[in-house]
């Protein structure tokens, strides 16, 4: 036996007061294999015991939402009998440890998350951070990310097509890798994890398990420290080929009558599955270790509990049914096992070698999960100070140059061509743009798809930041013609119990409540990762939003990428030239300061509402939405993209920073045919929607008042060479 | 018209490469999972793109040596025509049905993008319906596709017209700068000298649909369903 004592307590990140809860249910000292378990689902990563007071202020339902927060991933309703299921998770701890594998396991956990549902994943997006360029851990991080995001999306044959990539120092020591997956269902044919039916099977199936992953939940909700190194065994190692047979033995079995409910074995492996399922159900879960198959010799009790092993689920099923699923996992050459029953006595029983080795109610586990309303603190920044930007002798295509060549503008192309965006044959709009379009597989309709957040925005006004990051999300979504639907987020931040982290988190979640409302885009799904932070020092407040919206119809939709010679480019939205915590300020001035810029969201869906109607209803084909780098960032961005130059017509006073790289919200580019143009401006003005002409699209140049001009191929060329040359170098 | 694509665990476009086929010629084809022993009677037999065993070992090594292959070559050899895309180019030179080998991409990392490519042999019974010299754009996603051979083979492959593509840009130039993963003389796709085995690393299921932006793969397809006929 075990002696439990307070360092071990303690290494189980169990607080005084949480230890006391467990004696005194159990009447009694825990066992080791119990101690475990609480320490799993009581984790940060399980419980959400920071975040949960209030993350359930979040709005998750509208009419199309059919799962909202609470199941594998959330799913919303496509018509006509389809449904999308989605959710975003981050595996940021272990790929900072072991980059290759942290992240590959971090997309395999996330498809699992979704074909558990009985979803086919069909779109696979990230959003990825890391520290500063010249950190000396940054070039392998991100090539050991990319190459694991790739690794395992690549061998699935799920094409992954979008995601943002920042670089910031704030994540020197904590980088971010989330992950999100799209799949399509049926709304008859979903499946759900409430386990029910006392005496049916508990089965396991997929690959064995082995001591890998031990305790990663765990891990993944502490702080780090400069040993963290030392924690490589407990990052789990993915294999895709598992992954694949896994997929589609699930999906196979999903096509017979045969699985009453199924959840895949994720973060605290077979412990959270057995228990989720089982109180979900309110019933009780014997399980036999020793039906369990393992891959190493002699593992305890408490290994096969906490072990996150990957490519694993748990179903429920008849027990006169489980020859018949049996084959379909043969076929795969998968393993398959009854490890356990459903029982009526609301305990979870575990048994291995013939001894009994926990013993606990489900409800202590569950709802005795500790919750805590942390104080916290909303700090903001002060006003931008419009004085320390002075006045320029630099040209505007100069400044611009060494923008789209700088780490957070230049062109990604270098990590989405490393990812298989195309197989499945239904991309119709790759990475690269503002959402991905995928192709409801077989239909003539559209996924619009697309991950954002600005953290910086975040860091300066949480509640400003928590909006937009909502806001850039929908606009993105918007600007492809789709209706944007429904989110799922992931909620990166360092440690809640400092209450100026905890007031970030809680200004954050204000803002996204607002934005999610007026927008009527509610979350259906989520992820929290608490305590990013190494040597005390925390990452900026970083929620990844992970947007999905509707396109009824493929006939219409729009790209950045311009088309034509003789359009008319509009710039929609009012522009201030605000510069506050803008990239320009950072790269150019040297400048971290100040308020993020405002966003009026009820101003935001106007003019979304309205851009999206010129899409579908006027036929309007090429948009962009204007984001980080502001206006001439994003219209150089249609140009390299569209190969057609533009010759632009400023007043003299807008040809200045403020108004060519100011990141004032809610703006859109759009570029208009000669055929169209009476139409969008009598549209426009009736809608009272602030625009202005910009110029006409034409030749191989960018021409700003007929006196500065640079090809398009050499804007290319600098825009795609940053990652080649910092990788070389 | 009958065609068979073979199903290996681990294979990932062999749907894609299903809806194509059916898409031109009107008719699905049969899905024969990898463990089947025997093989129905092929005009066309494909090998689709993926990882089929995962490609733990070299690619494509695995399933080379699966029991389905033998019969694969059984009806090569009977004159069926044998289509390898990408992880199936790879599991035809393993299997000994096409010369050379695909290694590690020149800049070892997974490359997916459009390629332009040059037809060279427009002769055959895969791609009669191309013009000599035309260049397609026709996309690429591989870790594994520098195509390797040693002297003789490529000069015995090029002396007797068996390259069906070459990597090369928008005007045609095949030179250092347009071959994307370092393939001794640019070569994408080679053909048997019998004529009815080919191989190549870019997916022409993926040039067959206008709303994708991409629809060269056209011309393979019908040129494949017209011969059968």
């Amino acid at each position: 036996m075990i002696k439990i004592d307070k360092e071990l307590i303690e290494e189980h990140g169990i607080n005084d007061q949480e230890y006391e809860f467990i004696l005194s249910s159990l009447k009694r000292e825990p066992t080791i294999t119990e101690l475990g378990i609480f320490s799993a689902m009581w984790s940060e990563h399980c419980s959400y015991k920071s975040s949960k007071t209030w993350l359930k202020k979040l709005p998750t339902k509208n009419n199309k939402v059919i799962q909202g927060p609470g199941e594998n991933a959330g799913v919303i309703d496509l018509g006509d009998g389809d449904a999308a299921v989605f959710k975003m998770e981050s595996h940021n701890h272990p790929s900072f440890i072991e980059p290759y594998q942290g992240a590959a396991t971090g997309v395999g956990g996330i498809m699992r998350d979704v074909f558990t549902m009985g979803a086919r994943p069909v779109a696979l997006l990230n959003s990825i951070r890391f520290g500063d360029t010249d950190h000396p851990k940054t070039k392998h991080l991100l090539t050991g990310v990319v190459s694991g995001i790739g690794g395992y999306g690549n061998c699935m044959g799920v094409p992954t097509v979008g995601g943002e990539v920042e670089f910031n120092s704030c994540y020197n020591d904590n980088i971010l890798v989330n992950a999100m997956c799209v799949g399509i269902a049926k709304i008859d044919k979903i499946f759900y994890s409430k386990a029910s039916g006392i005496g049916n099977s508990v089965v396991y199936v997929g690959s064995k398990t082995g001591r890998d992953g031990i305790h990663g939940a765990t891990m993944a909700s502490a702080e780090f420290d400069d040993d963290s190194d030392e924690k490589r065994p407990t990052v789990q190692v993915g294999d895709p080929f598992a992954e694949k047979l896994l997929l589609e033995a699930c999906l196979e079995l999903m096509t017979m009558d045969i699985i009453i409910a199924i959840q895949d074995m994720g973060a605290a492996g077979l412990t959270s599955s057995a228990v989720e399922m089982a109180s979900k159900g309110g019933v009780g879960i014997n399980l036999n270790l020793d039906m369990v198959p393992c891959r190493e010799k002699k593992m305890s009790a408490y290994e096969i509990m906490l072990s996150e092993s990957q490519e694993r689920m748990l179903m429920i099923i008849e027990p006169d049914k489980e020859q018949e699923a049996k084959a379909v996992f043969d076929k795969w050459g998968l393993d398959f096992a009854t490890i356990g029953i459903l029982t009526d006595t609301n305990h979870l029983v575990i048994n291995h070698n013939d001894e009994l080795k926990a013993e606990i109610r489900l409800d202590i586990l569950e709802s005795g999960a500790p919750s805590y309303d942390r104080p916290y603190k909303i700090i903001k920044e002060s006003a931008f100070d419009e004085s320390l930007v002075k006045e320029t002798a630099e040209s505007p295509i100069n400044i611009l140059k060494r923008l789209i060549n700088s780490p957070n503008l230049c062109s990604r192309k270098w990590v989405w061509e490393q990812y298989d965006h195309m197989v499945m044959n239904d991309t119709i709009l790759r990475p690269g743009g503002d959402a991905a379009i995928v192709r409801v597989h077989g239909t003539n309709k559209g996924l619009a798809i697309s991950t954002d957040s600005t953290p910086r925005y975040c860091s300066a006004d949480p509640v400003e930041g928590g909006k937009q990051a909502v806001a850039e999300s929908w606009r993105n979504i918007t600007s492809v013609g789709a209706l944007p639907i429904a989110i799922t987020d992931c909620m990166n931040f360092g440690n809640p119990e400092k209450e100026e982290i905890m007031g970030q988190f809680a200004g954050v979640v204000t803002g996204m409540i607002e934005a999610c409302e007026i927008l009527d885009y509610p979350v259906v799904s989520g992820n929290v990762s608490l305590y990013n932070e190494t040597n005390g020092k925390g990452i900026n407040p970083t929620p990844a939003i992970g947007g999905v919206g509707l396109i009824e119809n493929l006939n219409h939709f729009s790209t950045p990428h311009l088309k034509r010679d003789n359009d008319t480019v509009l710039l929609v939205g009012k522009t201030d030239g605000y510069l506050g915590q803008s990239i320009y300020a950072k790269e150019i001035l040297n400048i971290i300061s100040g308020l993020p810029p405002k966003v009026n969201l009820k101003n935001e869906k106007k003019i979304g509402d309205a851009i999206r109607d010129l899409i579908n209803i006027n036929k309007l084909d090429t948009v962009h939405d204007i984001s980080d780098g502001g206006f001439l960032v994003a219209l150089t961005e249609m140009s390299i993209s569209g190969g057609i130059g533009v010759k632009i017509h400023l007043d003299e006073k807008d040809v200045s920073p403020k108004f060519l790289f100011g990141e004032d919200q809610g703006r859109y580019i759009i570029s208009v045919p000669d055929e169209l143009i009476s139409d969008i401006l009598r549209i426009l003005e009736s809608k009272n929607i602030f625009f202005q002409k910009i110029g006409k699209t034409s030749g191989t140049k960018i021409i700003i008042n007929d006196s500065e001009e640079i090809e398009i191929k050499s804007l290319k060329k600098i825009h795609e060479d940053w990652f080649n040359e910092y990788l070389k170098g | 018209m009958r065609v068979s694509v073979i199903v290996f665990p681990g294979s990932n476009c062999d749907r894609d490469v299903a809806v194509s086929l059916k898409k031109f010629s009107n008719k699905s084809p049969l899905m024969i999972w990898h463990k089947e022993t025997s093989l129905p009677d092929s005009d066309l037999i494909v090998l689709p793109g993926g990882f089929s065993y995962g490609d733990y070992l070299r690619c494509g090594s695995m399933a080379a040596n699966s029991p389905i292959m033998k019969e694969v070559k059984k009806s090569a050899e009977k004159g069926s025509s044998i289509l390898g895309i990408c992880n199936g180019f790879q599991i035809l030179t393993e299997s000994g049905l096409l010369p050379g080998t695909l290694i590690r991409n020149q800049g070892l990392s997974f490359i997916c993008k459009n390629t332009s490519l040059k037809v060279e042999n427009d002769k055959s019974f895969f791609t009669h319906n191309y013009n000599k010299n035309e260049i397609v754009n026709i996309p690429i996603a591989h870790n594994e596709g520098n195509y390797f051979a040693d002297e003789n083979v490529i000069k015995d492959i090029e002396d007797k017209n068996l390259v069906a593509f070459r990597y090369c840009n928008k005007n045609g130039d095949i030179n250092e700068e347009t071959n994307p993963n370092g393939s001794l003389k640019n070569i994408a796709g080679i053909i048997n000298e019998k004529g009815n085995v080919l191989g190549m690393m870019p997916h022409p299921e993926r040039a067959t649909d206008d709303i994708t932006g991409l629809n060269d793969g056209e011309k393979f397809f019908t040129s494949i369903i017209e011969s059968i006929k």
